[in-house]
């Protein structure tokens, strides 16, 4: 799985949204998704996970080794 | 969820006010994101347990579907799930950790 293969899913799963990937080791691998939604407004940051890491269900069972997030509401 | 597999996981949760599932042991992660929880609670000097999910995959698989989430480490803090690494390392950074380990 690619990086704009991730950011793609990210995107479609949470309309609106602003993601940037960084990939600080530039690796491929040890990437980190930096994700701007305004749906993540008044939820914990357990909720704001859960709802980036559902958009990538699949992928994180096998493909995804690692993925570091940081989520923000605006 | 087997109930045996069930209640091991709860036992262990509640076992310690903190405590850690993570891939290695607090003295040897086997990944970055662990060695990353495992760091930031020894510099707050939080005591916590811990539970290596490398030598049990039922373990492993378990957790993930007992609290939703699908990565490793999952840190519980009085029985609670806190979060994975980017949670707890945020909410060392913001005090919030320390307050809620009380």
């Amino acid at each position: 799985m690619t990086i704009p293969e991730i950011q793609k899913k990210i995107e479609e799963g949470l309309p609106g949204c602003k993601v940037e990937i960084l990939d600080p080791y530039r690796d491929g691998v040890h990437i980190k998704a930096v994700v701007t939604y305004s749906g993540f407004a008044g939820k914990g940051l357990i909720e704001q996970h859960r709802l980036v890491y559902a958009t990538l269900k699949d992928e994180l069972k096998e493909e995804i080794h690692a993925l570091a997030l940081e989520t923000r509401s605006e | 969820m087997e109930q045996e597999l069930k209640d091991k996981i709860e036992s262990l949760i509640k076992s310690e006010n903190v405590f850690l599932f993570m891939k290695g042991t607090p003295e040897m992660p086997q990944c970055g994101f662990s060695a990353g929880v495992v760091s930031t609670l020894k510099q707050l000097g939080i005591p916590f347990g811990s539970f290596n999910v490398l030598s049990d995959m039922k373990i492993r698989e378990g957790i993930k579907e007992y609290t939703n989430w699908p990565t490793i480490p999952q840190l519980y803090i009085k029985g609670e799930f806190v979060g994975g690494h980017d949670i707890a390392v945020q909410m060392a950074q913001s005090g919030e950790l320390l307050k809620k380990v009380g």
